[in-house]
């Protein structure tokens, strides 16, 4: 545990050390350095404004996860269960899923106009995809024999799903859930870079306008930090999860 | 061809025909999206007055450069976690939820650096298809059965030879689908840089079409971004598939 | 005479043809029958049919002909009430620790949980499991887990009990072993067992009779009375009737393997693509 908190710190402090060594090379106006940009990180915590933005942010990220994981779900289980739906969309869903989602976005705005709800659209476009394929291949690649074992036990076809299907794939759909978390944080985030006035992503955004390399990169710290704390709980979830087969 | 092609034609045919008849009988706006017909027939002028072929070619080109790089780069730090696995462990969880950050952010500090142009783009998309190579590749290295490395060993074989002629086709599969994802999060990187920051390139061109509320163009733009990606994307998939049938690793 | 517990009469089964394969063959025509507390092996080249039979009779697949009956009435492709089956390939649930594996099907049942809980905890000690009860299959070796499928098995108080090659992945020692648990439960129930297995000594040890089938499409070619006392275990190995057994089972099934080895024109699928 110890020799493990110790190699984290070597790899963040080797982070810093090419940061400040990057920040040396190429000067104030690319860079702010390590020191200047976690006082300016400091400044934006203690910030009312600032967890306005948040606030903002993650409502809209809260959404757009629930729409995300939740259709995904649902629709990776349907394609997961009827073979020839699931055989239909698999190109489909993979074409969705290396598109470059924000050449969709004029179309978002155009529906659902600027504010809350195209962030949430646009973040959810971009979450929903991972979790239908994985749940969609979990659920086909379920070991056959607890199905048969499940039809000797005679449980019903819709029982089957809830008590063996969904237990027996939930270790590949919650590694489904962990990409759609970060895909749709990015995507609101995306979303709020241009046609936003609020949220983490607009302050980025309107920094950059402003040329204020100091902000840009405390908000990008914090986003960071954020996504590597949550990322490494769901990974060591996600990891424990995956040891019981 | 099978049947599940065949339905899955008729399925895209379908969507496609309800969204035209939706567009035609005045149920969507023209002012939201306008009928696929006429984007095809926008894009297909587009393409023949060649008022785009030079942000196309700068687009193909930038997305070629930051495959290229990506897949080399990745597939050597790939390596190199997996010949120190401490330093992996670590890295482990960044890697992990590298897609969560907004690499975007870092556009204006990659101009300081790079210069105004298409280097700071390349970049971009080299950041995005990064770290999809890297995971795959340790995944392939990790998936070498152990059997085949003591069968190298038996036959005397050496470091670079075993890397060579067994690790290597050993794990091609999944140094494949890191080629796949490359090439798709190089197209997203790189077209959501233009679409966002630059001055150039289709990315670019759709979004001044919007800025300029010239829908009809700017859905002929988006069709053919779109259709461009999934037609190389479909062909690195179809590939994909196939390799992995022949090794019943499906 | 004999008590018929479970029939097969004229029992076939065909693949039908499909665009990338034409119709397979596979099974048939079968007659059987199962005594009441019979225990009765079935052996057979590789490829024979053998787990096809077994899942007609459990009612897991559809015969192409012929009428399956246990307890006098007609299986129609639906499983039974009163019929138990144990897999080659590890079908215990990683999901749930040993107790609740063990517990699952009478869950389903919606039986008293007083009741569970006895039936429960008399499989897990019958079964030498009460010390895991609360591991996780992950946790256990394969014949162990093996134990977990047979102790979820036997809560549901089975008559029939078919087994494919429940210890085809455990190892010599451990397969004898699991052999004398089987007929524990053998006689401890008084079900009538169905037990698949490319293995000749546990046919010849564990069996009252052994049916050897033919090469694909399988056809029960042979029966063999082995004359074993109801209280039998794997010390029988060193009895000389054993290997009287074991070797008339071989005569008859080495013509067999070499057909099906023969017939098989084109390498297996496996092979040709590494």
């Amino acid at each position: 545990m110890i020799r493990r908190a110790l190699e984290v710190f070597l790899f963040l402090a080797a982070l810093t050390a090419l940061w400040q060594l990057l920040y040396l090379v190429s000067g104030d106006v690319a860079l702010s350095s390590p020191r200047d940009t976690a006082i300016a990180a400091m400044e934006l915590l203690i910030a009312e404004s600032f967890w306005r933005h948040v606030r903002e942010t993650f409502s809209a990220f809260g959404y757009a996860l629930f729409i995300a994981a939740g259709g995904g779900l649902a629709l990776g289980l349907g394609l997961g269960l009827h073979r020839l739906s699931g055989a239909v969309a698999e190109p489909i869903l993979v074409s969705l899923y290396s598109l470059p989602k924000i050449t969709l976005y004029p179309l978002i705005l155009l529906v659902f106009g600027l504010g809350m709800s195209a962030k949430v659209a646009f973040g959810a476009l971009h979450g929903i995809v991972p979790v239908t394929l994985f749940c969609m291949n979990a659920v086909r690649t379920v070991n056959p024999a607890y199905l048969k074992t499940g039809r000797i036990m005679r449980v019903s076809r819709g029982a089957m799903v809830f008590t063996i299907v969904l237990p027996a794939a939930l270790p590949e759909v919650f590694s489904g859930l962990r990409v759609c978390f970060s895909l749709t944080l990015l995507g609101v985030l995306i979303g709020e870079m241009f046609a936003s006035q609020r949220g983490l992503g607009f302050l980025i955004m309107n920094a950059v306008g402003l040329h204020d390399v100091r902000t840009v990169m405390a908000i990008t710290l914090l986003l960071a930090a954020f996504a590597v704390c949550a990322n490494s709980v769901l990974l060591m979830a996600d990891l424990r999860l995956h040891r019981r087969v | 061809m099978s049947r599940v092609t065949w339905v899955r034609l008729a399925v895209v045919a379908g969507a496609l025909a309800a969204l035209e008849a939706a567009c035609r009988s005045g149920l969507i706006s023209p002012h939201t999206l306008v009928p696929p017909s006429v984007m095809l027939a926008t894009a297909a002028k587009l393409l023949q007055s060649g008022e785009i072929t030079a942000d196309l070619l700068r687009t193909l080109r930038n997305v070629l450069a930051a495959f290229v790089t990506a897949v080399a780069g990745g597939f050597f730090i790939g390596v190199v976690l997996h010949a120190a696995p401490p330093l992996r462990r670590v890295a482990y969880p960044f890697l992990a939820s590298y897609y969560a950050i907004p690499v975007f952010a870092l556009y204006p500090a990659l101009i300081v650096v790079f210069g105004m142009g298409d280097l700071p783009i390349i970049v971009i998309g080299f950041l995005f298809a990064v770290v999809a190579m890297i995971i795959n590749t340790l995944d392939g290295l990790d998936r070498i059965p152990r059997v085949l490395l003591k069968t190298a060993r038996v036959m005397r074989m050496g470091p670079v030879a075993t890397a060579l002629r067994i690790k290597l086709p050993s794990a091609a599969p999944h140094l494949f689908t890191g080629t796949k994802l490359a090439v798709a999060y190089s197209f997203i990187g790189v077209i959501a840089a233009e679409f966002i920051l630059s001055g150039a390139g289709l990315g670019y061109a759709i979004s001044y079409a919007y800025n300029n509320f010239n829908t009809a163009r700017m859905y002929a733009l988006m069709l053919l971004v779109i259709t461009l990606v999934i037609a190389v994307n479909l062909a690195f998939y179809t590939w994909e598939q196939r390799l992995l049938r022949r090794r019943n690793l499906r | 005479m004999m008590r018929i517990h479970a029939e097969l009469q004229g029992v076939t089964r065909v693949y039908p043809a499909t665009p990338t394969h034409s119709a397979v063959h596979a099974l048939g025509p079968v007659d059987l029958a199962l005594g009441r507390g019979e225990f009765f092996s079935v052996v057979g080249p590789s490829g024979c049919g053998k787990s096809t039979l077994l899942e007609v009779l459990a009612g897991l697949a559809q015969p192409t002909a012929g009428s399956i009956t246990f307890e006098s009435a007609t299986i129609q492709g639906a499983v039974p009430d009163g019929v138990g089956v144990v897999f080659q390939d590890d079908a215990s649930f990683p999901w749930l620790n040993v107790r609740e594996n063990v517990a699952f099907g009478l869950k389903r049942a919606r039986l008293p949980a007083a009741e569970v809980r006895e039936r429960v905890e008399y499989a897990l000690s019958f079964m030498g499991l009460d010390d895991f009860a609360l591991a996780y299959p992950a946790q256990l070796s394969g014949g162990m887990r093996q134990r977990v499928c047979i102790a979820r098995t036997l809560v549901t108080q089975p008559r029939l009990i078919l087994l494919d090659e429940p210890f085809g992945a455990l190892d010599q020692q451990t397969r004898l072993l699991m052999g004398d648990e089987l007929l524990r439960v053998w006689r401890e129930t008084g079900a009538t067992v169905l037990l698949i297995t490319h293995a000749l000594d546990e046919a010849a040890m564990l069996s009252d009779r052994v049916g050897v089938m033919s090469a694909r499409p399988g056809r029960i070619i042979e029966v063999v009375k082995t004359g074993w006392s109801r209280d039998r275990d794997s010390r029988l190995a060193s009895d000389a009737q054993f290997g009287n057994i074991t070797s008339r089972l071989w005569r008859v099934l080495r013509e067999e393997s070499l057909k099906g080895l023969g017939r098989t024109g084109t390498p297996p699928r496996k092979q040709e693509t590494i």
